[in-house]
């Protein structure tokens, strides 16, 4: 999808104004919160967990060459084939070319970010395949052709009415013409359209959680099924994963099991947890008959060479994006691409352009309560402040803001200066505002008066003024 | 010979400017707790406009220059969890790759307290002698909270003062919305931010708010103000003190005195 990062600002204006979506939102927001506390605070040996898994990845991200190349040669031994992508194009070329040689009409598509990230859904079309999303999701928001706003609830922002829209729109093709407004009747119909498509689809599309370095197996975690389906009913699997997704052991995919569904949903596990270990085997009665796996670089080895590192082991729970009042204000949407909220302020500037996106990693109050629910114990706000740093330095940020940056630090490493400044400051804004205690404008303070009155100082002094004059007086 | 604990008192640029009356709350605190309390004048801002908005050579400069004004004191203490957390933790981290520098960042970050933290952790202060007649929500700013881990000890001693009673509103641990110059560069978001932090501080019952961060105070006492609430603002070092003389933040000044 073509990224709109660059007018966050815009998109964010709109989200506020969006009632709809500030419905969803605060629905969302409230389940998501409140059952993570409740799961996490079942589980005592939560941080410890928590810990483990963190110097584990820290390991992996080390030793990434080898635990890929381990798992390349477990798939191969499966009977599977790996693929190596270092761009979006080139993953989109391979699942094309796969597709194209199967001569594939259908494709049934579980949930993949990754997926999403390389625009996989607009090569296929473009190669005459048709994608079929089949996460309930998913499969929304490709009738309404938008891209997700919330990774692991891609249709968020969508209401119940919206999908009786939606569902009435596109459903009367397969003679479906009830408008149905309930919610088990909604699910009851995808779920009959989907049933159609899984038997007939060509291939199927997944992505994965896990890839098990030393079984060649890949963990996939789904709440509906879909993803199962996907993998076993056509002829042709093919699995997309990024190449951080890897892990030693079963024992280490278990680990990461724990914190995942409980962070995501605050489900002690997900309805559908299955470890799948590549083509169908002589005496197998069901499986793919081909199975592939493509590996998908995208910036990430770039990240493993700097400061933004940490940021690989993320496994996309969601959490950061529950927690973070920004999110919660404006939703995904208005971060304008694939990925939202803290972890998206971190990946999209690095997969997009941080040119392209200057104002996400500044949309963020630091507040840090994303890096406190974090299960990867991944340090958001400060992966954010880096590409702040990169902002100032590559001169993103806006001229003004800059100059009064510097100004400001000129003042700021010259104490008596600083004083004598802020001491005329003082001045001025209490004879303007001392008599009422606020004001309701002021110049250059727009974006403050807009919506909140600025308390005027208490007195005529700075502090450091009246300390001075206290300690001569003594 | 003196064996009071030599105080250097990290004032922060806010209550420099806004609320003069929060930095002698500080020091009447910390000389009541049994320190002596100095004011080192080359002090100005602990840097974090300039480190949150990427400018990190100029927060270095800031950096070396506040912890060179500070040698000499057995603490270092800031009313602000946000600036103590500043030259508490982020300090080091920028320091540590300058061999000059790096030792003494840490070992400067040893001496370093947030007020509430210093006169609970490391003072015992005893409030008892307080007294301030009101109906309390405590705002946890976000810098102090994670940080610092500031939850308890202005709740302990907000609960030592005799006639406060402590209103706890819902999410009183989700950002106001304030975030530095994120209030300024994205107003619309954190409009929506603050109002919804006033909407639970008046469903708290509370009369009055409190808190240990200017910063989040000036931007929530705003929001009260725009929306004509009488609920009255002050900083926690001000209740603590009694020194709640003065007209509330935002509140006109009734006389011509200065403090």
């Amino acid at each position: 999808m073509e990224a709109k990062s660059i007018q966050f600002k815009r998109n964010a204006v709109e989200a506020l104004d969006d009632p709809n979506l500030q419905a969803a939102l605060k629905f969302a927001k409230d389940g998501f919160i409140g059952k993570r506390t409740a799961a996490v605070a079942q589980l005592p040996e939560w941080n410890s967990i928590r810990n483990d898994v963190r110097v584990m990845k820290n390991h992996v991200l080390d030793n990434l060459d080898h635990y890929l190349l381990a798992y390349e040669a477990a798939v191969l031994a499966n009977g599977g084939v790996v693929h190596w992508a270092q761009t979006p194009e080139e993953a989109t070329d391979i699942i094309a070319t796969i597709c194209t040689d199967m001569n594939a009409k259908t494709v049934a598509k579980g949930k993949s970010m990754v997926g999403e990230e390389v625009d996989l859904n607009a090569a296929l079309e473009k190669a005459g395949v048709v994608p079929i999303e089949t996460d309930l999701g998913e499969y929304i928001i490709q009738l309404a052709d938008e891209p997700p706003s919330h990774i692991i609830a891609p249709a968020i922002h969508k209401t119940k009415e919206q999908v009786t829209g939606l569902f009435h729109e596109h459903h009367r093709q397969y003679g479906l013409h009830e408008k149905i407004t309930d919610r088990a009747g909604l699910v009851a119909e995808a779920r009959q359209v989907l049933r159609e498509k899984f038997l007939t689809a060509d291939v199927g599309i997944t992505g994965a959680n896990f890839l098990v370095a030393e079984t060649g197996q890949h963990v996939l975690v789904t709440n509906e099924g879909n993803g199962d389906l996907s993998s076993v009913l056509p002829d042709t699997h093919i699995v997309i994963a990024g190449i951080e997704k890897v892990v030693p052991n079963l024992d280490d995919a278990s680990a990461l099991l724990r914190l995942l569904a409980r962070s995501a949903t605050g489900q002690h596990f997900s309805n559908y947890t299955s470890f799948i270990s590549g083509p169908r085997r002589a005496g197998d009665t069901d499986g793919p008959k081909r199975f592939h796996v493509v590996l998908v670089d995208n910036k990430r080895t770039e990240m493993l060479g700097n400061e933004l590192r940490d940021m690989l082991r993320c496994f996309r729970c969601g959490a950061c994006l529950n927690h973070c009042p920004v999110y919660g204000s404006v939703g995904g949407h208005a971060y304008g691409w694939v990925y939202s909220g803290p972890m998206g302020a971190v990946v999209s500037p690095v997969m997009i352009g941080l040119e392209n996106a200057p104002d996400l990693p500044h949309a963020c109050t630091l507040n840090g309560r994303c890096s406190e629910v974090c299960p990867m114990s991944i340090p958001l706000p400060s992966l954010l402040r880096r590409h702040r740093q990169a902002t100032f330095e590559r001169q993103l940020v806006s001229n003004a803001s800059r100059y009064g940056l510097t100004f400001w630090a000129a003042l700021a490493t010259r104490p008596r200066l600083y004083q004598l400044f802020t001491q005329s400051v003082i001045i001025l804004l209490s004879r303007l505002g001392r008599r009422r205690g606020y004001f309701k404008r002021l110049p250059l303070a727009g974006g403050w008066t807009r919506s909140r009155d600025l308390p005027a100082p208490q007195g005529k002094s700075t502090f450091m003024a009246l300390y001075r004059q206290r300690r001569q007086s003594l | 010979m003196n064996n009071k604990p030599k105080v250097g008192l990290f004032v922060t640029c806010l209550v420099d400017l806004y609320r003069p009356n929060v930095g002698f709350a500080a020091i009447a605190l910390l000389e009541k707790s049994g320190c002596e309390v100095v004011v080192p004048e080359t002090q100005t801002c602990c840097g974090q406009p300039a480190f949150n908005n990427g400018d990190r050579a100029s927060t270095i400069k800031i950096a070396k220059q506040t912890i060179e004004a500070f040698s000499g004191f057995d603490y270092i203490v800031a009313p602000s969890g946000s600036c103590a957390g500043m030259l508490k933790h982020h300090y080091p981290e920028l320091l540590m790759d300058q061999t000059q520098w790096s030792d003494r960042a840490s070992e400067f970050a040893t001496r370093v307290f947030e007020l509430t933290c210093f006169l609970v952790d490391i003072m015992s202060i005893d409030l008892s002698q307080t007294r301030f007649d009101s109906s309390v929500t405590y705002h946890d700013s976000c810098s102090g909270l994670r940080e610092l881990n500031i939850k308890a000890q202005p709740r302990q001693l907000l609960g030592n003062i005799d006639g406060v009673s402590l209103n706890e509103m819902e999410d009183t641990e989700v950002c106001c919305g304030f975030g530095g110059t994120f209030c300024v560069k994205f107003p619309e978001i954190s409009e929506r931010m603050v109002s919804d932090k006033v909407a639970l501080v008046e469903q708290s019952g509370a009369d009055v708010l409190t808190g240990g961060d200017l910063g989040c105070l000036l931007n929530i006492s705003g929001r009260l103000n725009r929306m004509a609430s009488p609920i009255r603002v002050y900083h926690v070092a001000e209740i603590l003190a009694g020194m709640i003389d003065e007209p509330a933040i935002g509140e006109p000044t009734s006389t011509n005195t200065q403090p």
